[in-house]
Parts: structure tokens; sequence; C-alpha cells
């Protein structure tokens, strides 16, 4: 495996607690652009999707700049969630202990972990969240851009404009709601937030969270 | 128009032939759709083209360009063989009884007298039997076969619909849905209007076009009646007025006309004019010749114009020819024996055939002014301007001035509409920068002539420094004032003859109509048949009272109408021998017993009595002519005559070409393509879009219609591989343009004697100033031929070639 | 003759366009406004003989700046609508099968201010779009974004969107000129009254007699165009063969806002925010429910000794 995944060796540091690299400068850079470009996005296509949020239009400099920026927003999403593609698909394919895992939801919602598979890098509600938000941003790249009327306006029709509109919100709806359960997951499992702030988890989290990663860490080592 | 636009509403049945009104004549075209939703009228459209007109016709019908004449003589055919005619109209009010000399005779196309060399008829013989009583003979009974009756009907006999579709193309069966529908229109409660325009003047027996409908309108009892008649559809806002104020090169305003080289005096110029009437009782308005001429000079030339010099008589110039008509002038350009011109409101180089030959002409003037609103061609007509204008500027050396001139809308004054309103205007804008009225650019131009001969003198300097040039401000004659003169004044104080301590006519006072004018010169008056238009009362003209008693439509109080603020002409004839409407919902005028009333003015005295007076009474006959006698160069009945350039021979008369009496220019009928080298039928149009070559300067209507474009049918497009849209070229032995093309279905092919003829659409509207595209004009192929009588060019009916080119490189 | 409308007055008049006159707003909620006579323009196709005087009088009195364009085999020019042009005459020659003979069918485009207008309906800047009391759907610049949802919104087809100011512009009814009394100036130029503008009822009276002209004329599907599918419309046409609009250079045979349309601005709006909604708060139920997922002392030392094993 390359330098993209979370470094494989010498990536535990002894010490109380005991840090573990998870996330590298550069793939934290690409997911925080990413992240920035997908709350902006949220932003600015909230404002347009109900009248009630376009309020939230002012923070891009009214309605206008809103229409204007917010396709653009989407091009850097795009290019960033490819990046952060790249670098974590491999990680993200489906195993066994996946499929069990998901199978204990009562466990997982309890965060009575010690019941549930030892679990690798992700497991399978992140795994989940990555592959929902790579369909997703498909989508709404592609009905997004069917919708640009100033550089596409003429090589759609009408009723595939239509389409393309209802996809794209209910596929940002989705996104939004998957991204929803990205920050509460990772907001509620306390310790996962430094992962992409310093790059480090403490040893305890790993190994409550992700045992074989780390075991697989340290065997390596 | 015989009638007024506001009076088309009254009709039964509308027939648009010979025109467009639709797109040409949108405004006006209201009133037929007025007639049409409120009393069920009927449309008609007889076109080449299926128009704008068609597009809302109850009833259309194909006809090749240039045959007119053949469908109308076959109508009138129909009428005549199927008793559609309305008798008692027609013996009445028409020449139908009359007896026409025994020589008269017409063979193979040709009336009696013709002289080939001269391309003209000895007319001695076109004309009526006169008693010893100096009154014409008749045969009421109408069996006499030289009566005009009879005449006629065998003349229209040829004319059946098998050899009307023979020659114009029309399917039989349409040709015969509209005679039906014209037929049914011989009933006394059924009326027809006719609209036509420059679809039928544009020919060379243009004249006999409109000739042969009045005819048929005669027939059927429908001149002089409201919602009938002829309705000449005028091109330019103020057309009309330019004839009534005798712009054409051999009149004088109001119709009467310039001396020729051979009257000498004003005796012989008089002993032709003021004809005496020809059937006992009759009255014969033209016996006031005599009124109006002394009048008019003396508004042109005021106290120069006495009894002495007999009323200025030879101030006048003599016609050598028979007119300066456009097609002659620029011919004596083109021999180098014209070289100056001042052309006011005008752009030849677009508006007269032949253009090469234009340009030729032009460029061989010394001087050239021009006065118009807009930068015409014309004015720019030694410009380059690429293929759109291909000269050499460097070999051009004629001087050429552009007088800027202010628009209608940027000065007040009267236009005249079709139906004869006067309808006066106010400036809604002022003038751009340097434009100038006309009247000021002419003050200045007379002043400074004037002040010159004063001056130098001159070879007869009198007619222009004994003007009569009254007005205020001598530099800019104001157009009430020059509307006043036009209305007539009195000179000198008029006493009455029956009580001398009473005035007749005040000195200084406006005339209050033509009836009052005198021939002993104490009466000055510029137009006679304007007078009424600015009386003691005011300005006429300015009038806007829309009041219309029994949706008369005749709006008595609505500006001025000449002559005598009367709507429909002939008006008399709305009633029959008894004075009483032939349709009682459709009363005009009405005789009491004692005089003639009604929604109208009368166009017959007051007391004339209805079983003595007939109604037409500009004839000394009093009646309607079916027969015109030698008023007509090219023959006392219309006849059928293929365009000078045909797809077809003259089937009626196949051994003559074109109209025999039509005047053609040495070098000119050389100049004439055959139908074995140009094989298809064109014809040119206005678009409504546009107005002529002005509103190409206009943003909107260059954007409404922006590319020069020839219209031509699906069949034909096959044939030589056109697509809509692309580029085609089109030629005629005179000259080439290249167009955009329309392919549609509005154009079909004619089937004509066995021959399939394409027609090819052609609007006149481009050319190479303004905003518009550039584009070119018909005029570049169309042939320096025009009518017999007035020399309308041959803008209708010609003969080019088509096919598709490679676009010009963006 | 329909009566003409009279001349304006010439003393200042209040014009009725303040949100006093709004019966609906785009993407916001507004008191109803006065109520007065919903107005209506009434285009006769069997009386428009295609002069484009309308089109012509619509760039002038809006003031607007169309390119000249070029002839493409057709009479109809511009070929569509555009920012600047906001009514076309659309031009169509159609042979009726039923006589064979050749109708020119020629119909003045634009928008036909619908009462239940689509635009509206998808425009998402408050104020953009609003709908006054007599029944005109104009545009507001002011407020325009140039999102083109009015675009997709339309079942007509009709607005177009600026690239160079991203704003949408359409047919306004002339509200400027309705709101002190006068009619719009394509009816006011319109030279046989094949445009006549009035209170809706009596334009459809007047409509009633013109079809009863045409039936007599042989029309027998003469009629009214006034699609129920968008609550009737403010622009409405008198057809010759009503039962086929779409002959009419394709104008729709029973518009109504697009399903997708109403998905999405009606079940997808409200639906989309529920379910956001939703997931973020039972994020925060679950939280209170659960707590947080902490890493227990014993945790971080069992990962102390797994990693202090390996190294020793």
């Amino acid at each position: 495996m390359s330098g993209a995944g979370p470094s494989t060796s010498g990536s535990v540091h002894r010490g109380d607690p005991v840090l573990v690299d998870r996330y590298t400068v550069g793939a934290r850079m690409n997911h925080w652009v990413t992240a920035t470009s997908l709350v902006l996005l949220a932003l600015s296509g909230l404002s347009l999707f109900h009248p009630s949020l376009f309020f939230l239009s002012s923070l891009f400099g009214g309605g206008s700049w809103t229409r204007v920026i917010h396709p653009w927003i989407g091009l850097v999403l795009f290019v960033g969630f490819l990046g952060l593609f790249l670098r974590f698909w491999k990680l993200n394919l489906w195993n066994r202990d996946d499929r069990k895992w998901l199978l204990s939801p009562r466990a997982i919602l309890t965060g009575h972990e010690e019941t549930l598979p030892e679990i690798g890098t992700y497991n399978a509600g992140q795994k989940l969240v990555f592959w929902q938000m790579s369909l997703l941003i498909i989508v709404l790249i592609v009905s997004g851009i069917a919708m640009w009327d100033e550089y596409f306006g003429s090589y759609f029709s009408i009723t595939q404009k239509r389409v393309a509109v209802l996809v794209h919100a209910v596929a940002a709806i989705g996104a939004i709601c998957v991204w929803i359960v990205h920050i509460y997951a990772a907001i509620w499992v306390r310790g996962t937030i430094s992962a992409m702030t310093r790059g480090q988890v403490t040893g305890g989290w790993a190994w409550r969270h992700h045992r074989k990663w780390l075991r697989n860490l340290v065997t390596k080592h | 128009m015989t009638n007024a636009w506001t009076d088309i509403r009254n009709t039964d049945l509308v027939v648009i032939m010979g025109g467009n009104a639709a797109e040409a004549h949108p405004c006006g075209f209201k009133w037929v759709t007025e007639a049409k939703a409120n009393r069920g009228a009927k449309l008609i459209v007889v076109d080449p083209r299926y128009t704008r007109s068609a597009s809302v016709a109850d009833f259309y019908a194909p006809i090749r360009p240039g045959t007119d004449i053949a469908f109308l003589l076959g109508v009138i055919n129909y009428c005549i063989q199927n008793d559609k005619v309305q008798w008692d109209y027609v013996k009445a009010f028409t020449s139908a009884p009359y007896l026409v000399k025994a020589g008269f005779k017409y063979e193979d196309g040709l009336f009696d007298g013709y002289d080939e060399s001269k391309r003209d008829y000895n007319r001695s013989n076109w004309d009526l039997q006169i008693g010893p009583d100096g009154a014409v003979m008749v045969d009421e009974t109408l069996q006499d076969p030289r009566c005009v009756w009879n005449l006629l009907k065998a003349h229209v006999a040829q004319y059946t619909p098998d050899m009307v579709s023979r020659i114009c193309g029309t399917p039989k069966d349409k040709f015969l849905k509209v005679c039906d529908m014209i037929a049914m229109t011989s009933a006394k409660d059924k009326v027809m209007t006719s609209m036509y325009a420059l679809g039928w003047t544009q020919h060379s027996k243009g004249s006999q076009n409109i000739r042969a409908m009045a005819m048929l309108q005669l027939i059927l009892g429908n001149i002089g009646v409201r919602g009938g008649g002829m309705n000449a559809l005028r091109g330019h806002s103020n057309i009309q007025g330019l004839t009534d104020i005798g712009l054409m090169s051999n009149l004088i305003p109001g119709y009467l006309t310039l001396p020729n080289e051979r009257e000498t005096t004003f005796d012989t110029y008089m002993a032709t004019r003021g004809f005496k009437p020809l059937r006992p009782g009759q009255m014969s308005y033209w016996q006031n010749y005599r009124k109006f001429f002394v009048s008019f000079q003396k508004a042109m030339w005021g106290s120069a114009a006495t009894l002495e010099n007999n009323w200025a008589y030879d101030y006048l110039p003599k016609l050598d020819v028979p007119a300066y008509d456009v097609l002659r002038a620029f011919e004596l350009m083109h021999q180098g024996k014209m070289n100056g011109y001042i052309c006011q409101g005008f752009n030849p180089l677009l508006s007269f055939p032949n253009r090469k030959k234009l340009t030729v002409a032009l460029s061989k003037l010394k001087f050239l002014v021009t006065m118009d609103p807009l930068e015409t061609e014309t004015s720019r007509f030694w410009e380059n301007h690429g293929e759109h204008n291909d000269v050499d500027p460097s070999k051009i050396q004629t001087e050429v001035i552009q007088l800027p001139s202010t628009c209608f809308a940027e000065d007040e004054g009267a236009l005249v509409n079709s139906g004869r309103w006067l309808q006066w205007h106010w400036a809604g804008a002022t003038p751009p920068a340097e434009a100038k009225a006309d009247a000021w650019i002419m003050a200045q131009i007379h002043l400074r002539l004037k002040e010159l001969y004063q001056k130098e003198g001159g070879a007869y300097a009198d007619p222009i420094v004994n003007l009569h040039w009254p007005y205020k401000d001598k530099n800019d004659p104001k157009p009430e004032e020059i509307a006043k003169e036009l209305n007539g004044y009195v000179v000198e104080n008029v006493a009455d003859p029956n009580d001398s301590s009473k005035m007749l006519l005040q000195k200084g006072k406006q005339v209050p109509g033509f009836a009052v004018l005198r021939d002993d010169g104490s009466t000055a008056c510029g137009n006679w048949i304007y007078s009424g238009c600015f009386t003691e009362a005011g300005n006429a003209m300015a009038r806007r009272d829309n009041s219309d008693p029994d949706d008369a439509g005749t709006y008595l109080k609505w500006a001025f109408a000449w002559p005598a603020n009367r709507r429909i002409l002939y008006n008399r004839a709305s009633a029959d021998l008894n004075g009483k409407p032939w349709d009682p919902s459709r009363k005009l005028i009405e005789w009491d017993g004692s005089k003639w009333s009604g929604y109208d003015v009368p166009d017959i005295a007051p007391a004339a009595k209805p079983d003595v007076v007939g109604p037409f009474i500009m004839n000394p006959e009093g009646t309607a002519r079916l027969f015109t006698r030698g008023m007509m160069r090219d023959g006392p009945f219309p006849t059928h005559y293929e365009p000078f350039e045909s797809p077809v021979t003259n089937v009626v008369a196949p051994k003559v070409r074109g109209n025999p009496a039509a005047r053609v220019f040495r070098g000119d009928m050389e100049q004439f393509g055959d139908s074995k080298e140009f094989p298809y039928a064109a014809t040119s149009y206005r678009l409504t879009e546009h107005f002529h070559f002005w509103t190409k300067h206009v943003q909107p209507n260059a954007v409404v219609q922006p590319e020069f474009f020839v219209e031509i049918s699906e069949e034909l497009a096959k044939e030589k591989g056109i697509t809509s849209g692309g580029w085609v070229r089109v030629w005629s032995k005179r000259g080439s343009v290249k167009a955009k093309a329309v392919v549609t279905k509005r154009i079909k092919p004619l089937i004509c004697d066995g021959k399939t003829v394409h027609v090819v659409g052609i609007p006149l509207h481009w050319g190479f100033t303004g905003v518009a595209r550039k584009g070119f004009g018909p005029n570049s192929l169309t042939p320096y031929v025009g009518d017999a009588n007035i020399e309308t060019p041959e803008y209708k009916a010609f003969l080019v070639d088509i096919e598709p080119i490679a676009g010009p490189v963006a | 003759m329909y009566p003409p409308l009279p001349n304006p007055s010439v003393s200042p008049v209040a014009a009725k366009l303040s949100d006093k006159n709004l019966m609906r707003r785009s993407a916001s909620t507004i008191p109803q406004g006065e109520p007065v006579q919903q107005v209506a323009k009434l285009i006769d196709t069997s009386k428009c003989i295609g002069c484009k005087a309308c089109q012509t009088a619509c760039l002038e009195w809006n003031n607007l700046k169309e390119e000249v364009g070029f002839n493409t085999g057709s009479l109809t020019n511009p070929h569509d609508l555009t920012t600047a042009s906001w009514t076309l005459m659309r031009f169509t020659e159609w042979v009726n099968p039923e006589t064979d003979n050749l109708e020119w069918l020629i119909r003045k485009d634009g928008c036909m201010h619908c009462a239940d207008p689509g635009c509206l309906k998808a425009c998402p800047a408050p104020g953009a779009i609003v709908q006054y009391t007599n029944g005109i759907v104009d545009f507001v610049k002011e407020n325009c974004i140039g999102c083109g949802y009015c675009v997709k919104g339309c079942p007509f087809n009709i607005p177009r969107i600026s690239k160079a100011e991203g704003k949408a512009y359409k047919c306004t009814l002339c509200s400027d000129r309705v709101a002190v009394g006068q009619g719009p100036a394509c009816a006011k130029a319109c030279p046989t009254q094949a445009i006549v503008f009035g209170p809706k009822e009596d334009m459809k009276k007047h409509a009633e007699a013109r079809i009863k002209d045409l039936k007599s004329r042989g029309y027998k599907n003469a009629g009214l165009y006034d699609p129920p599918g968008v609550g009737g419309t403010h622009v409405m046409y008198v057809l010759h063969h009503a039962d086929k609009p779409e002959i009419y250079a394709g104008l729709p045979n029973n518009p109504t806002i697009s399903p997708l349309v109403e998905v999405w601005k009606g079940a997808v709006k409200y639906a989309g925010l529920a379910v956001m909604g939703a997931a973020a708060a039972i994020g925060v139920v679950h939280h209170l429910v659960n707590g947080p997922n902490r890493v227990s002392r014993e945790e971080e030392e069992a990962a102390k000794r797994l990693a202090e094993g390996e190294t020793k």
C-alpha cells in the first residue's frame, strides 16, 4: 500500500495514551477541502432549495452569486472527493466482517462494541458512508451539469433538465443526510475528530473501534 | 378609392386581387376583418402566392402573374352567360345601350387602327355614334349589334372557364367557385368591394387590369354603393396627395392637365376641355374646368395672372411628349440629355426597373440633389458597397448634394389617405440635427432662383419672379398657409347679382368650396378638389368627430374628404331611377321628390331629378363607361396581353408580344428575355414587415425581417436542388441577385396551356444602406417598360432563372 | 369591434404595482392583495395577419434591443423567443388533410400568464416572480437570480435567461401599462383586433362570438384555448382547430406543470427538509439517550499493552 493510506510503519507512538497515526497531512487537506466545499454546497444549495432557507444565500453575496458560485464549488467538491476516493476506495471494499458487524445494529447504536467483530480501518457504517457519498456525488455532478444553463444549457432538453433538478434535489438531500450521519458519528464517537485535525487517534480509540487495524499496525511494524 | 376605408366594413364580399391588403395595408385591412366579423362577409384572394391576405381568406385561387385581365373578363363572361347582371343598373347607369361607330373592331388581339411602327393606334373609330342632336345614340333594348353591351358580350365570349384556366393556370373548379361567389353580388342587396394595389398597376397593361374589374363592378351594380366600389389601396401614406396635387409631369393640381405644345393659346387649350353633355338634360361637371383652371392660375401668380394675359397661361410649360414620366426621365439621363436631378423623398435607384441602367444614368448627371430623411441608396449610388453596389467612385463625376429633410412625424400637415381623406396631423417629435422641412428647402431654392433671375435676368423669368409668395415668413411657408391656399380664397369682392347691396363673396375670405370658384379672376384656389378643407369655419382636416348616423361608415365629421367632403364617389348610383336606394339597409342618399339627402354628401346637384341626370357626372354621358371611347391608348375594352416577358405565348393573340401599345425605348426591347433562356415567371412584392426601402433603417423592422430572400415552391426547390434557408442566384436578362431561399407550400407550380409554370417571388425591401442586412432588390432584374397609359413599370411579371449557390464566406 | 381601450389620462395615475396588488410572490408568503377584475389578452388566430406589429410594439415599448438576424428559410424572425423578443409570430404551413387546402397558421407566441404559473412555482428567489391580483404574472428583475428554474417550471417554454445579465425575461403583459388602466402595447398596435385585451370574462364572451363566426365558415372545431391544466391562462387563443393546438407551431395540447416539477417543488421540498431535520434530530436524541461513545481507561491501557508488547 502506498502512502495514501494511514501510516503502516512507525505509526504507533508509545506514550500515555498511545497515539496512532491515522491520516497523513495530504489526506487531511484533501478531506477538509472536500468537507468545506460540501458544507458550502449544502448551504448554497439549501438556500435555493427552500424559500425558508433563502437567507443563506446572503452568505454568498446574494441569490445571483449563490447561483453562480454553487456549480463551481460543486466542481471543487467533485475533484476533492475524487482524491479521497482514490486514496480510500480499496480500504472501503466490503468483507465478511462488515456483514456480521451490520447484523448487530443494537450493539452498534448503544456502543457495545465488545460484542462486535474486530474492525479494520473502516467499519461497515463508514464504508456505507463512503460508497453512498461516492454514488451521490456522481449523481449530483451529472445532474448538476445538466442544470448548469450558463455553459450547458443548450445540450439538454427542458424535460431532461426537469429530471435533472429533481434528481439533484433528491440526491442532495441524500448527501446531506449521509453527511449528517458522518458528522454525528464523528461527534458521538469521541476521539474521532482528532484523526482529521491532528491526524492521530489514541491507542484506546483504535483499540475500541478499529482493533484489527491497530493490531495490523503493531504487527506490521 | 371610390369609397373609404371605413366603408369596407359594409361589404358582403371582399375581393383582393392585384394587391395584398393584409400585408401591404394592414391597418386598413382591419375593415375587412370588421366586415367578416360583423356581417359575415366573405373574403376571396386571387394571387400567384398564398399571401397573408389569403391566410385569413374564405377562398383562395392561384393565378399566373400578368393574367388578371383574362381572369376578370372570364368572370364578366360568366356573369353575362349566367344572367348574373344588375340589369336596372347596367341599363340606366352604364354605357351598355350606347351605339359604337361602325369602324370599331377587335381582331387577333388588336383593335382597329394599329400602327406597328409607332406602337400606337389611330383611335378615331373608338367612339360612340353621336346623333344629329349632339347626343349619344342609344338602343335601350340592347338589341342593336353595335351597342356597347353586345360588343362587350362578343369581346369576352372567348374567355370561357377553360380558356381562363389555360391562360391563368387557375384550376377550373377554383375559377368557377370565385365566379359563383362574385356573381351572387349582382343581387340588389349584395355588394362586393374590390381592393387592389400595385399588383394590378405594375403591368404593361395595368390600367386595363383595373378597368376590367371596374366593368365587372358596374355589371354587378356595385359602384357608388355602400360596401362596394373600386378601391385602390395607395402604397404611401400620402401618395394619394401626390397625384391630387398634380405631381405627375403632365398634371396640375386637381387632375387638371398641363397643355401640350400644340395648345399654344388658352382658347385651344380650353377647346378640348370642359366637355359638353352628351345626353339630354345631363350634367357634365368638367364644364367648370375654366373656373378651376383660372382660380389655380390666380393662386399661382396672383396679380400677375390677368384677363389680359389669359391668366398667365403662357407661364405654364407645354409638353412636347405625353409625359415626362420617371422611365422617360431616366432614359433621358441615360442618353445624356438630362443632366440635373432633384430627387425629393424618392429612391429611384431601388424603385425603377433595370438598376444597371439607372446607375449609368445617374453617373452621367452633372448634379444630383436628394432631399430625404434617410440616407437613400440613390444618394449613395456612387459609393462602392461590394457586390451590393459594385461601382467605381473614381469614374463617377456626378456632384451629389444631400439635404436632410424632416419625417412626417416631425411636421404638421395633412396626409391624404386612399379614401381621399385629408387628415391633419401634428408634429410628434423635433427634427434631428440639420433636418429641415421640405417647404423650407423649396422656399430657399425658389427665393435664391428668384433673386438670381431678378439680378441677372434670363429667358422668360416671369413665371419665377412673378410667383405669388404670400407667406408670412417668406423663408418658411407654414403648412396652414399652404393648406389655406389650396382651399382657395376670394381675391376680389363679388356682388350678389340679385341684390347688389349684398356681397356674394368677400375679398380676403376663404372660399367655402369649389362651387363658388369663378373664371373671372375673383377667386384663387390652389387645388379645386381640396376646396372646403380649410374654410372660414376653420381647418376641416383637423376635425375628429367620429359620429356616424345609421352606422353608414361615412363619418362626415371626421377630417375632410375630397371632393366636397364626399365619402363615396358616384353615390347617386346607390339609388335607382326613382331615387330610392337599391338596398334600403344600405341607404346613402335618397331623393325625397325635390332634393337629394342622406348620410353622404350627394354626388349630384341637390335638385337633379333622378330619372333625368345620370350619376356619373364627370363623364359628359352621365353614365359609366363599359367602353372607354378613345380615352385609353391600348383599347376601349381590356384584352388579355401577356407580359413582355412571359413563360407562354399569348393563346388568344399568338402574334402579339406584350401590350402592343406600350412604349418601349430603343435598346430596351433587346433586353427582354424569353422563356427558353429564362424559364421561370417572377413577380415582386412588398412584405408586411417593411415599408419599401425606408424601414430597413429601423432596428425593430430589420429584426423582424432581416435579410433579402426569394420564395419558391417545394417542387421547384426539389427540381433545382435548392434548400430552404440556402443561398440562390436569380438572374434575368438585365441583372443578377443573390438571395436566401424560402421554400414554401404557399407557391405552387401552375399548369398554363399544358406547360408547368414555376413562380419565383422576389420581395423588394433590401438595399445597401440601413441597419438590415445588405441585399438586392427586384429592380436589378425587372424590364424597362411600363403601362401603356401611365407608364407604371412592369414589376409584377417578368422572367428569371434560378440556381443554388454556395453562400458568401461569412 | 371590441371597444378599444380609452387613451390614458394625462394626469398622473398611481400605478397598481405594489405589494397590495399581489396574489402570489415567488418563494414567499404574502397577505392576499386587494381583489380586482381578472384581465386577459385574447389572440384570435383567425383574424391575425402575421404583420408582426405586436412584435415591434413590444420591442419599442419595452425598449428591447434585439439583434438583426438572418433568414433561415422562414418568415419567423427571430427564430425563437429571446431575452429581447418576448413575443414572436410563429408561422406554420399546414395542409388540412380533410380539405387538402393549405392553411397558413400564424400564432403569436409569448407568455400565457397561467393562473397556476409553473415559473412562479419553480422560482427559488423571493419576489422574483409575482402574480398580480389581476392575473398577470411578472418577473421582477431586481429579485431575479438567473437560476433558470422558471424555464423548467414553464409548460410553454417561454422564459429566456440572459447570460450577460443573469436575469430571466418574458412578456410582462405590459403590467406597467395595465397598472395605469391601459392595455398591452401589442394589443394597441394590432391593426385587425386579432389581439384584444380586457376583463377575462368579456374576452371569453368575445371569443364565443368569434367561434360562432368561424363555425359558420366551416371550422367545426373552432374553439377557445384556455387550458384548464394550468388553471386557465390570461392569454387565450381563438383557434380554428382547437382540437389540435399542436399544429400551431407546437402549442401544447392540455398543458400542465410537469409532474417532475410538481414533485420537485412539492413533495421533495417538504420531505427533503423533513428527512434532513429528522436525521439531525435522531442524532440528538440518540446522543441524549446513549450519551457519548467514549474510549475507556481500560481500552487505552489495552492499547498501550498491545503497543508496548510489540515494541518491547
